[in-house]
């Protein structure tokens, strides 16, 4: 009865039966595949062709930052980054400052303007490129003619912008959703307080809102970039990559090294500068997160 | 008075004119699904139109479309019972046996999400290809699992965190082991953040489209699949391809909808809430 | 029946200790309280005793029987918490319930034991509600019969009064002295609260620093601290200190220079005081009384009247000095007043802060308010 007890009150071994199960499969989870990663990347490695193969040091390296291909996907990766990140935090917090005033409706528009966001990415990419942005049959073609302007074959002419604008209209909800919540507990005395000091609504927006927002607008910007850094969908299913090279970016550009391809020691290479990409994001994004949990 | 008034009419104006535009490529999907496949590509877009339901007939009776639903399904909300299997007992340690190593435990966590799922591609299908878990449920299953499990563990521990530890104490007290507490406290306890943590990872599981479409093909392929094959020349059914996208999307919106501010907290890793 | 036993007990988190050695003996049906400001370990200690954490070194004995191995509801303890940590998904009566649950006791039994506290604690028409619907005063009360249901042979209270407002607190300190009485069980209660040590104990533990300062009933606390830390924790408004010049010092007594020259001699074994050393003398404000040829004098800066008692704020020689006087004192504020004491009424305190040796017991100090047992005071300084 008593000797039953013994251990109750020592933590170590219960916390560690209890986390073995999530820590050891999320430790295999990211360790063999990144050893492979690494591995493979040094290796000469065709699925295709199983007469290639042995040890190919750097060659595949040498390879990837020697072709064009990897600067034009690299430099489509920053654009379309650096774009939907602006796009989504500046309207994101515009948005999340309009959305928090008291209107009609306020509820019902809210949903409205954040359901992008909970749609598949395949759907919305299809979405658009079948009745927004389609030349002849798509809504803003038919704008365009409306007002007088010749309607612009999206897709073709304007791939990565096109990309641009589907990725913002999915991740400006989330930087509104994220933001609004944040606005949200920004205490109303400290407004009052700003009003009665004689502040205006653009001081008030600059020097309360915007400050009170800072972490929360970090927080999106990191978390927006650890997704945006490897779109894949939306080119996949519009533009697949396309026209030449226009709308490949780091991702999509691995996919065709690896199952179209199969160039297995290549894919990895890329593989690898993705990982390092991500990872200098996420040095960011970890201590930010960090600093805010106590245990 | 007036002033305020008009100032209310103004912005209700605008934050309606944004939201409407916002959401309008979305209306305008479900509007497309009534229609006939005449009217769908009709210029100008048809706005007044004698609603269908042929569209929903025709997806309907694909055999097709009901597999890819019911592999939605499965995949989603077996991942997530999987996690949150796995996740409860950890979280559970985290938030109230806290160990010096704790913090590090879930800031590892989080970093293994940051993993680009296009750097281990290879790898990923490699592993399946010699396991046969190519184009399978199961495997499609357990990487959803893996891939929120870190989300899952963060969600839940900061839900249990808010639990007072004190009650927890007194069910020791009282006899209590560590199931009975777990099971009889913690989770009638905690109960919406569980519920609200498994729909954020039913969501996730049901909308991803980098490893649906690259592990599999055709017997294991979700939703997401489904409608990533109308871009090939079938694309062309437009009022098709809405009904189904908008059978696709609804569940997840409405399930969107409803958990959007504890999923504000899972989403930033408990930094905004 | 049950009597406890800590042997040199030692908690360690990490590199720092934050308890250093305590030893205590508490007796059957002895109401203890652990009282000491916060951060000094008496909610530890405690936590000890109920098993939710583990002693780093030190033997923790229930009628002799060492416990430190056996899990929480093993030891036969019942804990009442600061924030009752009642369940808040069950009603009152599956949350006294609770543990007869766990243990697999029928429910007919079950609802007979549950039914039998509700009965001693005025608890029956609630039965059926959830916490949410109770006030602090019942949660509180549900609260203790979760511990009654359970019988156990020591009942452990850590603060459990500190969230209810004023008035309430004085009825459930009432309460709890009469259901002491009526279980007639060993208790053990924690709190910051000096009056409710006071008013409850049959024996204080004064914690300070993870140090037990001084055991002792009451009334030993309140007449013969045993250091300055203590004289100035027990006892409200606090004991006025001030710096003093011995003169002249033996076993039969230390004659000192007040501030501002007068002189007194204080009935405390000096044998170890030299002439010339300086000591600190303390002196309770219940104890100083308005007397127009007093050694002490000053101008008063703050006046508070209660109605019974009135306390003056004295600036006098570089010190405030507080007086609990009459409750129809003239004085106004900026008044100069003076004012003295009964000798044998103020204490010396050496430079460590130990108290020099009263040459007279105070008559009520082993008096205790059931029946008579020898204290056994413990310390380990």
């Amino acid at each position: 009865m008593r000797d039953r007890a013994s251990g109750r009150t020592v933590g170590g071994m219960r916390t560690f039966f209890l986390q073995a199960p999530a820590v050891s499969m999320l430790l295999l989870w990211m360790l063999v595949p990144l050893g492979m990663t690494l591995w493979f990347s040094f290796q000469r490695y065709n699925l295709l062709n199983p007469m290639i193969s042995g040890f190919a040091g750097v060659d595949n390296y040498t390879y990837l930052l020697t072709d064009p291909a990897l600067w034009t996907a690299m430099g489509n990766t920053l654009l379309l980054v650096g774009w939907v990140l602006a796009i989504t935090v500046v309207g994101g917090t515009l948005l999340a400052v309009l959305f928090q005033q008291e209107f009609f409706g306020r509820g019902i528009a809210r949903l409205l303007v954040i359901a992008p966001f909970f749609v598949m990415p395949t759907v919305s990419a299809l979405i658009w490129k079948n009745m927004m942005m389609h030349p002849v049959n798509g809504v803003l073609a038919w704008l365009f003619n409306l007002f007088g302007f010749q309607a612009v074959d999206w897709f073709s002419s304007l791939p990565l912008t096109s990309i641009v604008i589907i990725v913002s209209w999915e991740w400006l909800p989330f930087a509104l959703l994220i933001l609004l919540t944040a606005i949200q507990s920004l205490d109303d005395d400290q407004v009052e307080a700003a009003r009665m000091d004689g502040a205006g609504p653009i001081a008030i927006f600059w020097f309360i809102t915007l400050p009170h927002l800072k972490r929360a607008i970090s927080v999106v910007i990191m978390i927006e970039m650890i997704f945006l850094l490897t779109i894949f969908a939306e080119i996949f299913v519009t533009t697949s990559g396309g026209p030449g090279l226009a709308s490949t970016n780091l991702a999509y550009l691995i996919y065709i090294r690896a199952l179209l391809d199969f160039d297995v020691g290549g894919a990895s290479a890329g593989g690898v500068i993705a990982i390092v990409l991500a990872n200098i994001v996420a040095i960011f994004l970890v201590r930010t997160v960090a600093k805010n949990l106590e245990t | 008075m007036n002033q305020t008034l008009s100032k209310k009419l103004i912005l209700t104006l605008l934050a309606w004119f944004i939201a409407l535009v916002v959401f309008f490529p979305i209306f305008w999907m479900i509007l497309t699904g009534f229609k006939t496949e005449g009217e769908a590509v009709a210029t100008p877009p048809s706005l007044f139109f004698d609603p269908t339901l042929v569209g929903y007939h025709e997806v309907m009776a694909r055999a097709d479309y009901v597999k890819f639903a019911i592999n939605s399904v499965i995949v989603s909300v077996g991942s997530t019972l999987l996690a949150l299997l796995v996740a409860v007992p950890a979280a559970y340690s985290m938030a109230f046996l806290p160990t010096p190593r704790t913090r590090g435990t879930l800031l590892w966590m989080l970093s293994t999400k940051m993993l680009p799922p296009v750097g281990v591609l290879m790898p990923i299908y490699l592993i399946f290809r010699d396991l046969g878990l190519l184009d399978s449920l199961t495997g499609l299953t357990i990487v959803y699992m893996l891939m929120n499990l870190p989300i899952v563990v963060w969600m839940l521990y900061t839900f249990f965190k808010d639990v007072p530890k004190d009650i927890l104490e007194a069910g020791r007290m009282d006899g209590a082991g560590t199931l009975q507490e777990v099971l009889y406290l913690l989770v009638p306890l905690t109960l919406p953040g569980i519920a609200s943590t498994g729909l954020l990872s039913v969501i996730l599981s049901w909308n991803e489209a980098f490893w649906s479409l690259n592990l599999t093909t055709s017997d294991a392929a979700p939703l997401t699949a489904f409608i990533a094959s109308f871009s090939s020349p079938e694309g062309l059914f437009w009022a098709k391809l809405s009904a189904a996208s908008t059978m696709a999307i609804a569940p997840i919106l409405i399930l969107g909808w409803m958990t959007q501010k504890q999923m504000v907290r899972g989403l930033t890793f408990g930094a905004v809430k | 029946m049950a009597t406890l036993e800590l042997n040199n007990i030692v908690k360690e988190f990490g590199d720092t200790q934050v308890i250093k050695g305590v030893d205590l003996e508490v007796k059957d049906r002895e109401f203890v309280v652990f009282v000491g400001p916060s951060g000094c370990g008496k909610s530890t200690l405690l936590r000890m005793i109920a098993g939710l954490e583990s002693a780093s070194s030190g033997d923790i004995k229930v009628d002799g029987q060492r416990i430190n191995e056996v899990g929480p509801a093993e030891r036969g303890l019942a804990m009442v918490f600061q924030s009752y940590a009642l369940y808040p998904h069950m009603t009152v009566e599956d949350n006294m319930g609770f543990s007869l649950r766990l243990a697999g006791v029928a429910k007919e039994q079950r609802r007979q034991k549950v039914l039998e506290a509700a009965r001693i604690l005025q608890l029956e028409p609630l039965l059926d509600r959830k916490p949410k619907a109770l006030s602090g005063g019942q949660r509180q009360r549900v609260a203790i019969g979760r511990a009654i249901v359970r019988n156990p042979s020591i009942f452990l209270f850590d603060e459990p009064l500190s969230n209810l407002d004023a008035a309430l607190r004085v009825q459930m300190r009432i309460e709890l002295a009469r259901l002491h009485d009526e279980l007639d069980a060993t208790m053990i209660y924690v709190t910051h609260d000096q009056i409710e040590a006071m008013t409850m104990a049959d024996k204080i533990v004064v914690l300070q620093g993870g140090i037990v300062e001084q055991v002792g009933s009451p009334m030993e606390l309140y007449h013969h601290p045993r250091n300055r830390f203590v004289a100035g924790f027990i006892g409200s408004p606090k004991m006025n200190f001030t710096d003093v010049e011995v003169l002249d010092a033996n076993a039969d007594g230390v004659a000192v220079r007040l501030p501002g020259g007068g002189e007194c001699r204080v009935p405390v074994d000096g044998s170890n005081a030299r002439p010339g050393a300086t000591l600190t003398l303390g002196i309770r404000p219940e104890h100083l009384m308005l007397d127009d040829d007093g050694p002490l004098g000053g101008e008063i800066v703050v006046i508070e009247r209660l109605g019974g008692v009135t306390s003056l704020y004295v600036q006098c020689h570089g010190d405030e000095w507080i007086l609990v006087t009459d409750g129809d004192v003239r004085h106004r504020v900026h008044d100069a007043i003076r004012f003295g004491f009964e000798p044998g009424r103020a204490h010396l305190f050496a430079e460590d802060g130990l108290a020099l040796a009263s040459l007279e017991r105070h008559p009520l100090v082993n008096v205790e308010r059931k029946e008579n047992r020898a204290s056994t005071a413990s310390d380990d300084r």
